[in-house]
């Protein structure tokens, strides 16, 4: 299997804690596949899931320990995403590796404006080709038989599971490498839910993707591989088969069993 | 059985308390629009103070109050930008916030002063921009405090989806934060020019009155608030009159933009 991403003795220290949150994490992504990171609360899942990207660095005074490489489309030239310094190099990394989070995030303007605003970023200004790209992005999603003919209006006042959609189609507009997902669904209904794992099963055909959740049931049905995280360690990672059915860690077997957490 | 007389008693003072604070604003709105009443006409509009009416000074109010909005809401919302978007909860920013915070609070007479110390004595008299700098300096600290506080109500998923999708912190805050929050940074510069277009003290002397029509800041300029001070102390009944009338006109002008910024601010709580 080709890999998209490599974790090498990943440690991430939040500024002012004397400990780490993330200790030693040693875990591949495969490209082409959807990983899951399951475990209790506070385990630091979002933790690692928010360092693939460095969207910590929104605050400052973090400290990460190790590597996370990021490899190209064919699984080859890794880059060690630590070594990005300048604020370029940053914004490339977040075009690459994209990220959905637990509540959806519309941005206050038009459903196309939402869906070009990464691509007009990119310096895009092609009226039409902005369009193109926004409607392949929202086909992709799902989305465009419900939005086509209000393209125009507000974001904002579409449903939860709609503005979800949306704001994968926003990210797939880049066309990015990696999808990060921080509980994409904990905030929506079962139907809207439904519909976003769908998605995520079609999407894995072009991007690799990376979910955090605290739904077993949906850790089972959408993921390939599956990551369980107690309080800051990568307590086993496996096929998600294996995982579920023949845990080696006694606390994955509690854990998936509900004895925990 | 005291608890319940402790909570009669609380119930009957608060209301008390209350019907109190009401009687004096329905008493003010009451006399004034008794007074009003007789004294408004038409004339007040169409002629300038020079001739008993009120046109030049409403209209110079209005300068003098746009001239700060100019000044102070750009300067206020830049300041309020920093402090929530940048600074955040650095000590430099918490040391700024209560400084504004104080400022807020500052004797509005202390403001006139205090340009009068630097924009009138040194350019040798009173000045229409010395009074939209005075009125500005009232202004900025509750652009910088609402600015700040509509900011920190913008959720912080927003900012980081911006910066995910591959947005610059200042890309992020121009595209995304100000018109998420553009709703309250409006109503902010509407309170704040509400607030400052009642204004007597900082005018007092920094723009001082004129009796004519005047569109130069250059030299002293009309002011409807110093011209109800003036009328209300001459002792004629024409200029008492005057006054009432310009009372009148001012009240329901700050209640207007008052309510105009309730009803801009409504919809969107739904």
């Amino acid at each position: 299997m080709k890999l998209a991403i490599d974790t090498k003795k990943f440690s991430f220290t939040y500024p002012k804690n004397s400990s780490p949150t993330l200790k030693n994490i040693n875990m591949p992504v495969y490209a082409n596949q959807v990983t899951a990171l399951i475990g209790p609360s506070g385990c630091g899942k979002s933790t690692l899931l928010r360092s693939y990207n460095r969207i910590h660095d929104v605050y400052p005074g973090n400290q990460y320990d190790g590597k996370i490489l990021l490899y190209n489309n064919k699984g080859e030239k890794p880059e060690n995403i630590f070594d990005y310094k300048k604020e370029n190099e940053l914004i490339k990394l977040r075009q690459r590796v994209g990220m959905i989070f637990q509540k959806p995030t519309p941005f206050p303007m038009s459903i196309k404006d939402n869906i070009t605003y990464g691509l007009r970023l990119l310096g895009i200004k092609n009226k039409t080709e902005l369009l193109d790209r926004a409607e392949i992005a929202l086909k992709g999603s799902a989305l465009w038989e419900e939005v086509k003919d209000r393209l125009n209006s507000s974001a904002t006042g579409l449903s939860g599971g709609q503005q979800q959609r949306l704001c994968i189609a926003r990210a797939v507009a880049l066309k990015p490498e990696v999808l990060l997902f921080d509980e994409p669904t904990s905030a929506l209904d079962p139907i809207s839910t439904a519909s976003i794992e769908e998605l995520i099963i079609e999407l894995k055909r072009e991007i690799t993707i990376l979910i955090v959740t605290h739904n077993m049931q949906q850790a089972s049905r959408i993921s390939d591989m599956t990551g369980f995280m107690y309080l800051g360690d990568l307590v086993e990672f496996d096929k998600t088969e294996t995982i579920f059915l023949n845990p080696k860690e006694k606390q994955t077997e509690d854990y998936i069993t509900g004895r925990f957490g | 059985m005291s608890r319940l007389i402790i909570n009669k008693i609380i119930l009957i003072l608060s209301t008390i308390a209350a019907l109190i604070g009401i009687t004096f604003l329905l008493w003010i709105l009451a006399t004034l629009t008794i007074k009003g009443y007789y004294s408004i006409n038409w004339h007040i509009f169409t002629a300038d103070l020079v001739n008993n009416g009120l046109r030049n000074v409403i209209i110079g109010q209005f300068i003098l109050a746009g001239m700060a909005t100019a000044i102070g809401v750009p300067l206020g919302m830049l300041a309020g930008i920093y402090l929530r978007e940048y600074g955040a909860n650095s000590k430099f920013a918490m040391i700024i916030r209560n400084f504004s915070d104080v400022m807020m609070s500052a004797p509005s007479i202390v403001i006139g002063i205090f340009v009068y110390g630097i924009f009138v004595v040194p350019f040798g008299g009173f000045n229409g921009w010395a009074g939209s700098i005075a009125l500005s300096i009232m202004m900025i600290p509750i652009v910088v405090s609402t600015t700040d506080s509509m900011l920190s109500l913008v959720p912080q998923e927003l900012r980081e989806a911006g910066i995910a999708l591959g947005a610059s912190k200042a890309q992020v805050i121009l595209s995304i934060v100000l018109s998420a929050a553009k709703i309250g940074l409006i109503t902010g510069g509407l309170l704040a020019f509400a607030r400052v277009i009642g204004e007597t003290a900082p005018l007092l002397f920094t723009s001082a009155n004129n009796n004519f029509l005047s569109l130069s800041l250059n030299g002293q300029y009309p002011s409807l608030t110093v011209s109800i001070y003036q009328l209300a102390t001459f002792p004629s009944q024409t200029s008492q009159n005057l006054a009432w009338a310009g009372s009148v006109i001012l009240t329901l002008l700050v209640l207007f933009i008052n309510l105009t910024t309730r009803f801009i601010f409504k919809p969107r709580k739904q």
